[in-house]
């Protein structure tokens, strides 16, 4: 359904995204993950066919986004990370226009609007200009208007930034629910909402793919405890040398926070060793007041996925 | 180009200058500065049952065709400007819709925003038939080159508002290119008469071109100018657009 193949695009010297290349099948939800900068927004926009690429193409719906443009984006609903409303219209009027501006004839236009109006939750607001609306709804007028001509592709820049936690839940939701007719393309920087909402995962990091991999086993590959941070009340270079010697320790370090004795344990990935740390401390008779599994940040996981990749390269 | 592409656009555009004060405070004072000049033209001490005062101006320049010159900017500012500050340049840009559909339903949005204007100065005329017996060619050979004068100066005001998204440099950019188009032969005044270079900065210039249909003279040479203007700032403004996709 949508198909990308070597996107690069240059600002001046500077490259935005390098060869990028992925393809989804209809119905799947991608998500894709990165840090801010790391080139999401460029590469959606390339294939929305907002920005032409420096190099590669991009086909959707197999239409060349830069051969037939109008072809391709007519298969294309899209939401950009700054939601784009005509403050001075209705909710209404602002549909009725998107639909019309995609060709819509009237009859469908006044049908899938009242549609959208009961998919995006949008029924108590249909004759409220787009000015008066908070963040939340602004976000589901503009999601509205992304699905509104029924499009096969559905690009959503950022669809849950800036909106409260409820409203988060409910437009992943509508999203959820979107997959399967819609083949969709998501972007974030939350972790979680990946793994919640989409079926593959695609990882940017500094303008190129890292990892492209399905949720499950992504989070698996990089699951398990890799950190614990324990709060141990004994004498430290003794705790620490019996902490090095539980078997899947990388490393030991000491930090005082407050006045308390905190012990930060790297572990090898994918091994769960709290148990064993724990009747490390037990059987000395030291005391154990905290122990705490940390989980990986974004920034963590691209480091250490673009390390991995390194090693493997190597 | 599809049709109904720019008709959408077109509506919306009209729908949204009926909807805001600006384009009614514009029309109020251009219909009371050209109603006061006509008034002037028909009550001094010559008197004379011609629109030319309407169109000039009796005193200093402040007749219509100086009047659309100033006002075109401020209806225009608004139409690609405001696209690029909401963000919603990045959605038309996105639907399946050519640019130039874009630019030609504002375009004709704000042309038939001007050009209603001008109708509501279709009294004078009338009143001149009430009270005397003018030439009926010049009134409409007037009329047009009024209109040619509005396509123009709407055409440059696209082309501001497609370079910005800021709406005041939008208005000022296009102020200036219709200054210096309607006023270059004036430098023609200081330079030597016989040089080449008078004789192109005076073709150029716009109230060249106005003179003679605004007398009653149909010159299919002065048509030609003013619609070559219209396309040439019409597809600076679609290049101006197109180049929004690479910002």
């Amino acid at each position: 359904m949508i198909e990308a193949r070597g996107l690069t695009k240059f600002y001046g010297d500077f490259p935005a995204i390098e060869d990028v290349s992925f393809a989804a099948e209809p119905g799947e939800v991608i998500g894709f993950l990165g840090p801010n900068g790391a080139g999401k927004t460029t590469t959606m926009r390339i294939i929305t066919g907002f920005t032409p690429p420096t190099a590669g193409t991009a086909v959707v719906a197999g239409h060349d986004v830069q051969e037939e443009p109008l072809d391709a984006r007519a298969s294309i609903g899209y939401l950009p990370e700054t939601v784009p409303l005509y403050t001075d219209m209705t909710v209404r009027e602002y549909l009725h226009y998107m639909g019309e501006l995609r060709g819509m004839n009237k009859s469908r236009i006044r049908a899938r609007v009242e549609d959208v109006f009961g998919l995006c939750r949008l029924e108590e607001y249909t004759d409220s200009l787009v000015s008066k609306l908070s963040k939340g709804y602004r976000q589901r007028v503009g999601i509205a208007q992304a699905i509104l001509h029924e499009p096969p592709v559905l690009v959503l820049d950022e669809p849950t930034i800036g909106i409260d936690p409820r409203q988060v839940v409910e437009t992943r939701q509508i999203i959820r629910g979107l997959g399967g007719d819609h083949t969709v393309i998501l972007s974030t920087h939350i972790l979680p909402e990946v793994s919640m909402v989409c079926d593959r995962v695609l990882i940017i990091h500094e303008g190129r793919i890292v990892v492209m991999d399905t949720a499950e086993r992504l989070s698996a590959r990089l699951g398990g405890v890799s950190r614990v941070v324990m709060d141990v009340r004994g004498p430290r270079e003794q705790i620490q040398q019996a902490l090095s010697r539980v078997d899947g320790v990388t490393e030991v370090t000491l930090s005082d926070a407050g006045g308390r004795q905190q012990f930060v344990v790297e572990c090898a990935p994918s091994r769960d060793i709290r148990v064993e740390l724990a009747r490390a401390v037990a059987d000395q008779g030291w005391g154990l007041v905290e122990l705490r599994a940390m989980g990986l940040s974004l920034e963590e996981i691209f480091l250490r996925l673009t390390t991995e990749d390194e090693e493997t390269a190597a | 180009m599809n049709v109904r592409t720019i008709r959408t656009i077109w509506l919306r555009e009209l729908h949204s200058y009926v909807n805001s004060p600006n384009a009614w405070v514009i029309a109020a004072i251009f219909l009371g500065l050209t109603g006061l000049s006509f008034a002037l033209s028909v009550t001094g001490r010559y008197p004379e049952a011609t629109i030319r005062g309407f169109l000039f101006g009796p005193i200093g320049p402040i007749g219509a065709f100086f009047l659309t010159i100033l006002i075109a900017p401020a209806l225009t500012m608004r139409l690609l400007a405001e696209e690029q500050k909401l963000g919603t340049m990045e959605l038309l840009l996105t639907a399946p819709v050519r640019d130039i559909e874009i630019v030609f339903g504002k375009y004709l949005a704000a042309l038939t925003i001007l050009t209603g204007m001008y109708a509501l100065t279709l009294y004078f005329p009338i009143l001149l038939f009430f009270f005397g017996s003018p030439d009926v060619i010049p009134l409409i050979t007037g009329y047009f080159v009024l209109f040619l004068v509005g396509a123009v100066a709407i055409a440059v005001g696209m082309l501001g508002s497609a370079l910005t998204a800021n709406q005041i440099v939008a208005a000022i950019f296009s102020l200036a290119i219709l200054l210096v188009l309607w006023l270059f032969n004036a430098t023609a005044a200081l330079g030597d008469p016989d040089h080449a270079w008078t004789d192109v900065v005076t073709f150029l210039a716009m109230n060249e071109h106005v003179r003679d249909m605004a007398f009653g003279v149909f010159d299919t040479r002065d048509i030609i100018y003013f619609l070559s203007l219209v396309v040439f700032f019409l597809f600076l403004t679609v290049r101006a657009v197109e180049t929004r996709r690479w910002r």
